[in-house]
């Protein structure tokens, strides 16, 4: 995931919607293409799918706002998402949670001040029997103690 | 010596890739010839990373193994626990949807053969479209997803409906928390859910197929669609099915983090690239589904017992289980247990043997106070109904469901009310907005949730009305069952709700 510091020129998000064309249902794939490209959707593509799909504008920036993946806006450098779900809930991820945005001093979606961590909650990893769980970008932690999210922040940069 | 250290997500949030370069570089210093394999996971969590060693004499286990004793592993120093198979958490289980998953190279198609793979496939091909589906009927296949319905009978539904394309759909959109056994079988036996995709598709007349993943199982997209490449480039997937002239071909699609989309009707809408709104039925996805076209919408665990029940056989299958629960069950273990992991066996063993024997009590040594069964969505067991036997129809009776076969243990730390104040919140955060007491209820849930923690117990009928109507007013599970784990939590935990506070004022 890279940040451009301007905007993504059109042809650049163009190319991105052309190869997912031919697909049946392909708004998500260029959705998670761009995203996977630039870091976040920017308002610029919003046009340009609905003009690829044949689509309105409204339609593209619904289906943008309905789901928690997609980003108007650029994240931090690293991305570290607690699990709230139940099974982390049993093995005290609602203390761990709150300890690490006090330390950092954010709420949930919030980005560290130079721009290197932005926390988000996640409900359910799939690490329910090795709780409580987290995910640093793509890679997965279990157990994690206060000891550990010291460490996974440290080397995120936070 | 053929060393196994697991790739599986769990396995690696505990240092498994830590590990297996560890025992990489140990190796090569050492001048040692060894066959490195990245398995999928045994199932045993609480051992992870769980590295066998075979030098000859069968496999050998080591629990708990870090990089600061691969030393010891390969001098032969190290405390094992003898073969997986003696160890009484694994001895006790009845595997047949994870017969291979921990044993073979996830993607080692050979090796998946060799375990008895595609052997189902290969007789579904020699079989009509009607012979098929009464295999899957026979065996009593019951949709692993949460729901419950028959298989075979969707199947049917869908083998009848006339059209130029049908699809097969399966819902890996695993949101329940402690739930894992979708990603564990795609993570660590890839080839059965293709397989018993393409039987569905054989059977039904589909020759199109797609996997719904989250996004939240980065490993289990990239082995998925790993895997289905090198099913195309074997000629399993593609115009002509090992040689039988069908079709079948699939592409893996990935979720978007909203956990509605694990609802079938809303699954599609986003797979057609929609918002993930709830759709009312009728018409039936059977009917219906993808692009308006006749679909099967399977879970993950559904579409992977197809292949051991026609490869044993559908009564082989029936023969395990309790009345209208037939075969087995991946149980996931998980929350506040001192054994965590995934338990496959016959169903009904009793809810408290599963939390007291199978998963040795809580990991903190405190007494359980709730099991929650089914996921977010489930009700909250309290320890008097510990004798329910695990089935559908068991736990329906006594005011729960057992979803996905999640159980997630608490001990009694825990607060009930902040349990069901979650459960409201986490409706809130995820309806898709479509009915009206899901999505304004849930939001009215927590605020009379926050009264009652305050003293105000007049509070306590609006909630149980409220949970009334979002029963009986909500479209889909979200709205419809999150009243089972607040409604649950107020019923069997009541001193939680209150009332010693409202005393003490």
């Amino acid at each position: 995931m890279k940040n451009l510091q301007s905007a993504p020129a059109d042809n650049e998000i163009g190319v991105l919607i052309d190869q997912h064309l031919e697909s049946e249902g392909p708004m998500l794939p260029i959705l998670h293409s761009i995203q996977s490209a630039f870091g976040y959707v920017p308002e610029d593509a919003v046009p340009l799918i609905a003009d690829a799909l044949n689509i309105s504008k409204a339609e593209v920036h619904g289906v943008i706002s309905f789901y928690h993946d997609f980003r108007e806006a650029p994240a931090g450098r690293h991305v570290v998402k607690i699990c709230r779900a139940e099974a982390c809930q049993a093995m005290g991820a609602n203390t761990l949670a709150d300890e690490t945005l006090a330390k950092l001093g954010l709420d949930w979606h919030g980005t560290t001040i130079n721009g290197a961590v932005t926390i988000e909650p996640v409900y359910c990893l799939g690490l329910c029997a090795c709780a409580p769980a987290a995910m640093v970008d793509d890679k997965v932690v279990g157990r994690v103690d206060t000891a550990k999210m010291a460490t996974l922040l440290k080397e995120a940069g936070a | 010596m053929k060393i196994y250290v697991p790739l599986d997500s769990a396995a690696k949030a505990l240092g498994a890739d830590e590990v297996a370069e560890t025992i990489r570089q140990e190796a090569a210093q050492r001048g040692l010839t060894i066959e490195l394999i990245r398995n999928g996971s045994r199932g045993m969590i609480w051992l992870e990373p769980l590295v066998e060693i075979d030098a000859g004499e069968g496999r050998k286990a080591f629990g708990n193994v870090t990089p600061e004793n691969v030393s010891a592993l390969l001098d032969g120093t190290l405390e094992g626990l003898g073969a997986v198979e003696d160890i009484p958490f694994f001895a006790r289980q009845t595997r047949l949807t994870f017969a291979r998953c921990g044993i073979i190279d996830p993607l080692d198609l050979d090796d998946y053969e060799a375990h008895g793979g595609l052997a189902g496939l290969r007789k579904a091909l020699s079989m009509t479209g009607e012979e098929i589906i009464s295999q899957v009927t026979d065996s009593g296949l019951r949709g692993r997803g949460g729901a419950g319905f028959p298989t075979g009978i969707k199947w049917n539904t869908v083998l009848g409906a006339a059209a130029e394309q049908k699809y097969i759909v399966c819902n890996a959109d695993e949101g329940d928390s402690g739930t894992f056994a979708d990603r564990m079988i795609m993570e660590g036996d890839p080839f059965t859910l293709i397989e018993g995709m393409i039987i569905a598709g054989v059977g039904v007349g589909a020759t199109k197929g797609y996997v719904y993943l989250r996004s939240e199982y980065p490993d289990a997209i990239n082995i998925m669609n790993k895997a289905v490449n090198i099913a195309q480039q074997k000629g399993l997937l593609g115009d002509d099915v090992l040689g039988s002239g069908k079709a079948f071909d699939m592409e893996i699609r990935v979720g978007a983090g909203a956990y509605v989309c694990g609802e079938e009707t809303s699954l599609l809408n986003s797979l057609e690239g929609k918002r993930g709104v709830v759709r009312a039925k009728p018409p039936l996805p059977a009917l219906e589904g993808f692009l308006g076209k006749p679909t099967v919408v399977n879970n993950v665990i559904s579409l992977a017992t197809v292949p051991v029940i026609f490869e044993k056989g559908a009564q082989h299958y029936a023969n395990f289980g309790l009345g209208r629960s037939k075969g087995t069950m991946p149980i996931q273990i998980a929350g506040n247990v001192k054994h965590g992991g995934l338990f496959e066996t016959a169903f009904g063993m009793p809810l408290g043997e599963l939390v007291n024997e199978i998963a040795g009590g809580t990991a903190s040594g405190r007494p359980v106070k709730a099991v929650q069964v089914g996921g977010p969505l489930g009700a909250y067991m309290p320890l008097s109904k510990f004798d329910t036997p695990f089935g559908y129809e068991e736990f329906d009776g006594q005011g729960g469901l057992i979803g996905h076969a999640g159980i997630v243990v608490f001990d009694d730390t825990t607060d009930m009310l902040k349990m069901a104040r979650f459960a409201m919140e986490f409706c809130a955060v995820e309806s898709c907005g479509k009915c009206t007491p899901c999505r304004i209820g849930s939001v009215r849930g927590v605020e009379t949730i926050d009264r009652i923690e305050r003293g105000d117990s007049s509070a306590i009928p609006i909630l149980t009305d409220l949970c009334e109507t979002m029963k009986d007013g909500s479209l889909c599970a979200l709205g419809g069952f999150t009243p089972f784990p607040v409604m649950s939590a107020l019923t069997h935990f009541p001193n939680d709700f209150a009332t010693i506070k409202e005393a003490a004022e």
